[in-house]
């Protein structure tokens, strides 16, 4: 038993879901009692879905325990059949029903049902969300996927966008163009937009873009093994991993120096310009899923010049990843799923700036530190109407204008530096652009004294002069310093001593 | 047990046939009353012993993740607690141990049990016993259920309460006890009305902390403000309290007959009345004026949600002249919403229960001017043309009283005028 406040991941089924609703002509019956719909509402709220997701939940309630709730289940799997004509069902469990074990997929064959019927198996008790869809969009391909002749040309298809992923609807346009570009042409997209007579087709490409690992590296592998398909492990996310991405499709497709027009890119010239200077060696803390925290974090390094002062990743399956990327950047890494724990580990770092997910926008909120997000599990306001992908040159540029929208810009940073103490503009104020959004620093709190060591007032005073993102962590050194060597009152001459001591 | 039942004659829909129906529902379980309750008992704290599944729903259906640190949290089951029950009361009171050392400030703990801690049977009545004998004075901890194989939305609330009543303190003084929870404000002005009538000892299930909860007596009466409270009125009953049954205080003559209903119970005079109630009255009367143009003559269509239905259905076919269509529910106590029933004129189709795909099949056909229904289905139906009007903003907006009656119209407005005025 572990106690959970907020979490980064769902069930495994709401895995299962994002891979159903992402799709079309398939139809997913889950074994669940009746409060489990509370997962449609995710994708027709959170991502403003137009239709129900094609989901039928069979509604088990305590009078049906050890009767008849695998009856419930055939039925329910009938009537779906029926009203939706499918061209394929899912079947499976939700967290209750695996504890009656009343095997769905069982169930389902035994109804000789006209269409294919695949049954998942989601451990609820061991896995959780991002297996779910991995698995799903595994198992769907390894059951429809069947040998086809190659299409002449080469051609590829790009896999791993469900529903509710971030910006996989908007990556899928972008890297259409850059497909485009390559003179490359493109099979299937999937599962997002795929049907199940589409999924028989994939093996008609020559290769696959592995987009997510999270949601497609099953189904890549598995790919490989029995169909020979190459697929690129690039994620072309940021200019550099981009490049990266565009030459392995250009190896495995056996050309050389095929490139993608980069006239549309902006980043590069918009970090060189010299209002970018500001960037340099700003502390971000990076967190998210493995595959977004990765390419975010070749981004803050390469391409923005910032200072990374700790990365992780919420999903385990990819710790190893995180832990050696961790190891390059000679930071740690937090493998966690805990929220409280990335709080602490944030609030222990005081970065400049985070580069997370919802929940880490959350705490920055709460600790006063901008934050942009990168990551699922992302907010309403993170689905936008506009074009606005992670992927490509389009994808870094938009990374740029949301990574850079929090801070405050370079002169401006200055002045605030210079007049600390003038009454309305001051380090509460927040960016000028952000007209709401007063950063509210903890401040308070954290000028408190200790009880062990007593600040005088004049070094408070001067202590709240440190700009506000600093201030925490500067608090804490000269506490520390003061306690190492023996002061039990901190003075102004103490702060200064303890900066030069920890400078960097 | 009920004083009014054998007075008035029935009249309305009382006895119109329901429609009952058994397949797919859209409606939340029982936890998700925890998201009102933990902000409503300010020191009180729900652990749902439940699964990842019971974690994201909370975390969904409150929409924002908006407390840094909520009062709510959930003890997730592993494979290991599955493999050994005894091994599960071990983990609960680590769990449980952990979290009252970091929040010393809770009073009241709710073991909430979810629905696979129902089918692996964990007795989280045993365990709260248990874990009483060890924090108790300091801590209270109860248990309900907020399964979804046993309770719907709002009936979550019923069972937090009906948890509550067995620990109510004995007294013999006589009070009067409004019982749901309301918005701090609305509670404050029902108390405030029902003080006017002459009433001294007023008290409120749920008290907001540990200390104002009520203390009940066999001369003790009560009053619902909430529909969907069946066990609580049944717990209540069996400590011997009177019901005044009444309808909903939902518009202005909603609100009057339920202040009516304590008036004839207290034999409270009419003149004394008439000075309480005929102003804010009239004002209830002028807001619901500017709102009822909108409304007349509309057709609306209920999709299943709090058990609010039925009495929400009778303010606004009466108080706003809509025309119903269907009105579901997820479950309906007749002896409860009766006086509301009563009151229905028009003979709409009411449901208990729900098919899902058969009621969008009905909605679709009556093709009504307001549908109320969950997130799951309002945003499909929108793009389907229908104008939808989420059920949960029900829940989560005052509405309640005279003062709100305005505001409630204008909930069932704002969508109408948001469709006339978009030209897109």
């Amino acid at each position: 038993m572990k106690l959970s406040i907020w979490t980064y991941e769902g069930p495994p089924h709401v895995g299962a879901m994002r891979v159903a609703t992402a799709m079309e002509k398939l139809h997913f019956v889950l074994h669940a009692p009746q409060g489990d719909t509370y997962a449609d509402l995710l994708f027709t709220m959170i991502e403003r879905g137009n239709k129900r997701p094609p989901v039928t939940y069979t509604t088990f309630q305590a009078r049906d325990l050890g009767a008849d709730t695998a009856d419930l289940f055939k039925k329910a799997c009938k009537e779906a059949v029926e009203r939706f004509k499918p061209e394929a069902l899912l079947v499976g469990a939700s967290c209750t029903a695996e504890l009656i074990q009343d095997d769905p997929g069982g169930l389902a064959d035994a109804l000789d049902l006209e269409i294919p019927v695949i049954p998942l198996e989601l451990p609820s008790y061991q896995r959780k969300e991002n297996f779910g869809t991995d698995e799903t969009f595994y198992q769907i391909v390894k059951a429809l996927a069947c040998p086809q002749e190659k299409t002449e040309k080469f051609s590829v298809n790009i896999l791993g966008p469900t529903a509710l992923g971030f910006r996989h609807r908007d990556d899928v346009r972008e890297l259409k163009t850059i497909l485009y570009d390559l003179n490359i042409d493109l099979n299937i997209v999937a599962p997002l937009g795929a049907a199940p007579s589409g999924i028989k087709s994939l093996t008609k490409a020559h290769a696959n873009i592995m987009l997510y690992p999270e949601s497609s590296e099953l189904a890549c592998r598995w790919l490989k093994e029995n169909f020979g398909m190459s697929y690129t492990e690039h994620t072309p996310i940021g200019i550099n991993s981009t490049k990266d991405f565009i030459e392995e499709l250009n190896q495995i497709r056996g050309v050389k120096d095929s490139l993608s027009d980069t006239s549309r890119l902006n980043f590069d010239w918009w970090s060189k310009s010299v209002d970018s200077n500001y960037f340099t060696g700003k502390r971000v803390f990076i967190f998210g899923d493995a595959t977004h925290v990765a390419t975010a974090s070749r981004i803050a390094k390469e391409e923005m010049a910032f200072s990374i002062v700790g990365i992780g990743c919420y999903n385990r399956e990819y710790a190893r990843k995180i832990r050696s990327l961790a190891k390059d950047l000679s930071v740690d890494a937090l493998i966690s799923d805990d929220y409280l724990e990335v709080e602490k580990r944030i609030a222990d770092l005081q970065p400049e700036l985070i580069l997370g997910s919802q929940m880490e926008r959350h705490i920055g909120k709460r600790l006063g530190i901008p934050c942009a997000v990168i990551s699922a599990p992302f907010h309403v306001q993170d689905h936008p109407a506009r074009f606005s992908p992670q992927v490509g040159w389009e994808g870094a540029n938009v990374i740029f204008d949301t990574w850079v929208h929090p801070l405050v810009m370079g002169l401006e940073e200055h002045l605030l530096g210079m007049f600390r103490e003038d009454f309305e503009f001051n380090d509460t104020a927040g960016p000028s652009h952000l007209s709401n959004s007063k950063s509210k620093s903890n401040q308070e709190k954290d000028i408190k004294a200790d009880d062990e060591i007593i600040w005088a007032p004049e070094a408070t005073k001067e202590l709240k002069k440190i700009p506000f993102f600093v201030r925490g962590k500067a608090k804490r050194n000269t506490e520390k310093f003061a306690f190492e060597n023996g002061h039990s009152s901190i003075t102004k001459d103490l702060l200064y001593e303890a900066k030069a001591h920890y400078a960097r | 047990m009920n004083e009014h039942s054998n007075i008035e004659k029935l009249g309305g829909c009382s006895e119109i046939p329901i429609l009952k129906e058994r397949g797919q529902r859209e409606v939340f379980c029982g936890l998700t009353g925890i998201i009102w309750l933990h902000r409503k008992i300010q020191d009180a704290f729900f652990l749902v012993v439940g699964s990842r599944t019971c974690a994201h729903l909370l975390q969904s259906a409150a929409g924002v993740m908006i407390f840094a640190e909520p009062r709510f949290g959930t003890a997730i089951l592993e494979e290991k607690d599955l493999a050994g029950m005894a091994d599960a009361h071990e983990e609960l009171d680590r769990e449980v141990a952990n979290l009252l050392e970091r929040r010393p400030d809770i009073k009241q703990l709710f073991l909430v049990g979810s629905c696979p801690s129902e089918v692996i049977k964990l007795d989280l009545s045993n365990a709260a016993e248990r874990l009483s004998k060890i924090y108790f004075p300091k801590v209270k901890v109860l248990n309900f259920s907020g399964s979804g194989i046993e309770t719907t939305f709002t009936q979550g609330e019923d069972a937090c309460l009906a948890s509550l009543v067995p620990t109510l303190k004995e007294t013999d003084e006589e009070n009067l006890i409004l019982v749901g929870s309301l918005p701090d404000i609305v509670e404050d002005q029902l108390v405030e009305l029902v003080k006017e009538l002459g009433i001294k000892e007023i008290a409120v299930l749920p008290g907001r902390d540990r200390e104002t909860m009520p203390s009940i007596s066999k001369k003790s009466k009560f009053i619902l403000v909430q529909p969907f409270l069946t066990d609580t009125t049944e717990a209540l009953e069996k400590r011997g309290a009177l019901r005044i049954n009444a309808p909903f205080p939902f518009g202005e003559e909603g609100t009057t007959l339920w202040l009516r209903s304590i008036k004839e119970s207290y034999g409270i005079s009419d003149d004394k009345f008439e000075i309480v109630t005929s102003a804010p009255r009239k004002r209830a009367k002028l807001g619901l004026e500017k709102h009822r143009k909108n409304l007349l003559g509309k057709t609306i269509f209920f999709f299943p949600d709090s058990q609010l239905e039925i009495p929400l259905a009778r303010f606004l076919s009466r108080e706003c002249g809509m025309k119903l269509i269907e009105v579901g529910s997820p479950y309906i106590n007749r002896s409860i919403v009766d006086k509301d029933l009563e009151l229905i004129e028009d003979m709409p189709v009411i449901s208990e229960g729900q098919d899902v795909d058969l009621q969008l099949d009905r909605c679709r056909e009556s093709n009504p001017d307001i549908t109320v229904c969950g997130l799951g289905l309002a945003n499909p139906l929108e793009a389907e043309g229908l104008t939808t009007k989420w059920a949960i903003e029900l829940v989560f907006t005052p509405i309640h009283g005279y003062e709100q009656a305005q505001d409630l119209a204008e909930l069932f407005v704002r969508p109408l005028k948001r469709k006339e005025a978009l030209f897109i």
